[in-house]
């Protein structure tokens, strides 16, 4: 476990290393000149020069790089030009917002899809498999800021049963935190469930398929053996890419999710830092998910090691 | 041998078409697909009010015989808006999609076709691209260039151009010992006829499936830019600036936006219903290359 773990967090650095060229390269490809932008219309010109120097706009792209890595390497993401308030700290602070959002909506689709994908393989082509797939179809079509807008209009502004708004830390109360987290995660984890179900569907009827699940039902064990343990493990790997895979997609999702149910979270900032041009900020944030996004590969690869011991090698 | 390929592409695209037809979904899809271009081409001549024409007198009205879908927060006709966002929508992810085939195909059929550090380098920037959240990319990219419609679609080009690079490079990859590409190469063809006139077309299969699942992806990513305000400025309409507006206004009424959403919801649907069919139609076809 340890290998795998230690080649992985290896191989991962030359793309982090991409990610860190590319989100200086941003600055680059900015139409005009970045301190201008970044300082607002009615600058001084002093201002301006302070930006820049900020930046070090006037150093090599090559010191630039070297400096920002050996920043993040200390956990330094740069400052915000202007405010001055390091990067780092205002995503720290809305972090836990997400996770806590990112996390509930992974759960919820994993409770909902896994057991409505096992039951569409176990009935295949009956009315419970179309039924799902069905509803997988339309749910994958249906944007998430659509879903949390239906969701705001029926259980939050017309009955008000739940809060359309904000966002309570779990550790002030346990219960609002949950209240407030249901409608957005909901919002979030329905276009990732019908995604699960799909492949958890296929990867099941694929395993109830073959030659060992046939022997294990002859030598008559029981059904809820055959599929809690021979199929489950089996046909785990596929839909655990696939989970792995929803960690970006939630992210993405996060940033229109947390505007409409107005949480100060990591999308919630991604945005601020889009509108007001914040440039460092940007670059925290494109850095940010994709470490979010590696981590989340670096976990499938160690369930892939658990599930299939022969990938141990 | 230009005229046999001829009859053979023809019957082979019959027979897609004939698979496609007897798929209802497909054929529901692609009618209501075609009525959207219908609808944006003849928009000037549908609306039956100036889009962007303001009353603050009437905002947020309730449907009339004068409003067919009733008004927004500043008066302009819910039912002109919607139209003249069919035609602003559908253009703008027209945009999106050609700059991301455009940047994507040509790029992927060299890595592919040529390999070695070509490859190397051009799929580890795919690669970068492709690590990254595709809304993330994308919201950075509206940071760089400044918000507005045209720069967000050159953002998700950008976004969707290392699926085309993929799905080219992986057909290129393919093709590229087989005997009919030495043939033209012996004959005398350069590399860029070679990938254009004879790689390409054999790849057109999966890259139209790909291109119909990314149209539906470049709707959504259109409707959700726009929705946080960084898409189209004001008074242009598309779907997601008129969610975006009703939204402002949700305790006020939550009528206005149910057609923007439902138009946004219908037309995802049809593209990925139309894909879904278009690979079964192709069969074999549409995994060459995979």
């Amino acid at each position: 476990m340890a290998r795998v773990l230690a080649r992985r967090v290896l191989t991962s650095i030359p793309a982090l290393l991409g990610v860190m060229l590319v989100a200086l390269l941003l600055l680059e490809l900015m139409p005009g000149d970045p301190a201008e932008i970044m300082a607002g219309e009615n600058a001084t010109p002093e201002a301006v020069q302070m930006i820049r120097d900020d930046l070090r706009l006037d150093d090599p792209l090559y010191e630039r790089f070297s400096r920002y890595v050996g920043g993040v390497v200390t956990g330094d993401l740069g400052e915000s030009p202007g405010s001055g308030i390091p990067v780092w700290d205002r995503i720290s602070e809305a972090l836990p917002v997400t996770l806590s959002l990112g996390g509930m909506a992974l759960v919820l689709a994993v409770v909902v899809a896994i057991p409505a994908g096992t039951w569409a393989a176990l009935r295949r082509d009956g009315l419970a498999d179309r039924a799902v797939a069905a509803a997988a179809a339309v749910l994958q079509a249906v944007p998430p800021f659509v879903i949390g807008l239906g969701l705001v209009i029926f259980l939050a502004v017309e009955r008000a049963w739940l809060p359309a708004n904000g966002y309570v830390a779990f550790a002030d109360d346990p219960y609002e935190w949950f209240r407030h987290l249901i409608l957005p995660a909901t919002a979030l984890a329905l276009s990732a469930a019908a995604e699960l179900a799909r492949q958890t569907r296929g990867a099941v009827v694929d395993v109830l398929e073959q030659d060992y699940i046939r022997a294990a039902r002859a030598k008559g064990l029981r059904d809820r053996l055959v599929i809690g343990k021979h199929v489950a493990k089996n046909a785990a790997t596929p839909v655990v890419t696939v989970l792995g895979l929803q960690v970006g997609r939630i992210l993405g999702g996060a940033v229109v999710v947390e505007l409409i149910f107005g949480m100060h979270g990591f999308g919630a900032l991604a945005l601020n830092a889009v509108v007001t041009r914040d440039i460092v900020l940007i670059q925290g944030v494109v850095l940010v998910s994709a470490i979010a996004v590696l981590i989340a590969n670096l976990l499938v690869d160690l369930v892939y090691v658990y599930l299939n011991p022969r990938s141990r090698a | 041998m230009s005229r046999i390929r001829g009859v053979r592409d023809a019957l082979r695209s019959n027979r897609t078409l004939r698979r496609l037809a007897r798929n209802r979904a497909a054929v529901v899809s692609a009618a209501f697909l075609a009525l959207l271009v219908v609808v944006a081409v003849l928009s000037p001549v549908l609306m039956p009010h100036d889009p962007g024409r303001q009353d603050l007198l009437s905002r947020l009205e309730s449907p009339s015989g004068e409003h067919w879908l009733g008004t927004d927060s500043l008066g302009r006709d819910n039912f002109s808006r919607l139209i003249e966002g069919t035609r602003v929508t559908l253009w703008a992810c027209l945009q999106a999609i050609a700059l991301a085939v455009a940047i994507g195909i040509p790029t992927g059929l060299i890595a592919g076709f040529v390999g070695r550090k070509v490859d190397t380098v051009l799929s580890w920037v795919a690669d970068i691209l492709l690590s990254l959240p595709p809304l993330i990319l994308a919201l950075a990219i509206v940071g760089i260039l400044g918000p507005g419609l045209t720069n967000a679609m050159v953002a998700v080009g950008v976004v969707f151009a290392p699926r085309f690079f993929r799905v080219a490079r992986a057909a290129a990859y393919s093709v590229r010992n087989e005997t009919y590409v030495e043939a033209t190469r012996a004959l005398g063809c350069s590399t860029s006829r070679i990938l254009f006139r004879h790689v390409l077309p054999n790849s057109s299969g999966p890259l139209l499936v790909q291109l119909t699942f990314a149209l539906g992806l470049v709707v959504t990513a259109e409707a959700s830019l726009s929705f946080l305000g960084l898409g189209a400025k004001p008074p242009t309409a598309t779907w997601g600036s008129m969610v975006r507006d009703a939204f402002n206004n949700v305790y006020d009424t939550t009528f206005p936006l149910i057609a923007p959403s439902l138009m946004i919801v219908l037309t995802i649907l049809a593209f990925s219903a139309l894909g879904d069919a278009l690979r079964d139609a192709l069969g074999r076809q549409s995994r060459v290359g995979d």
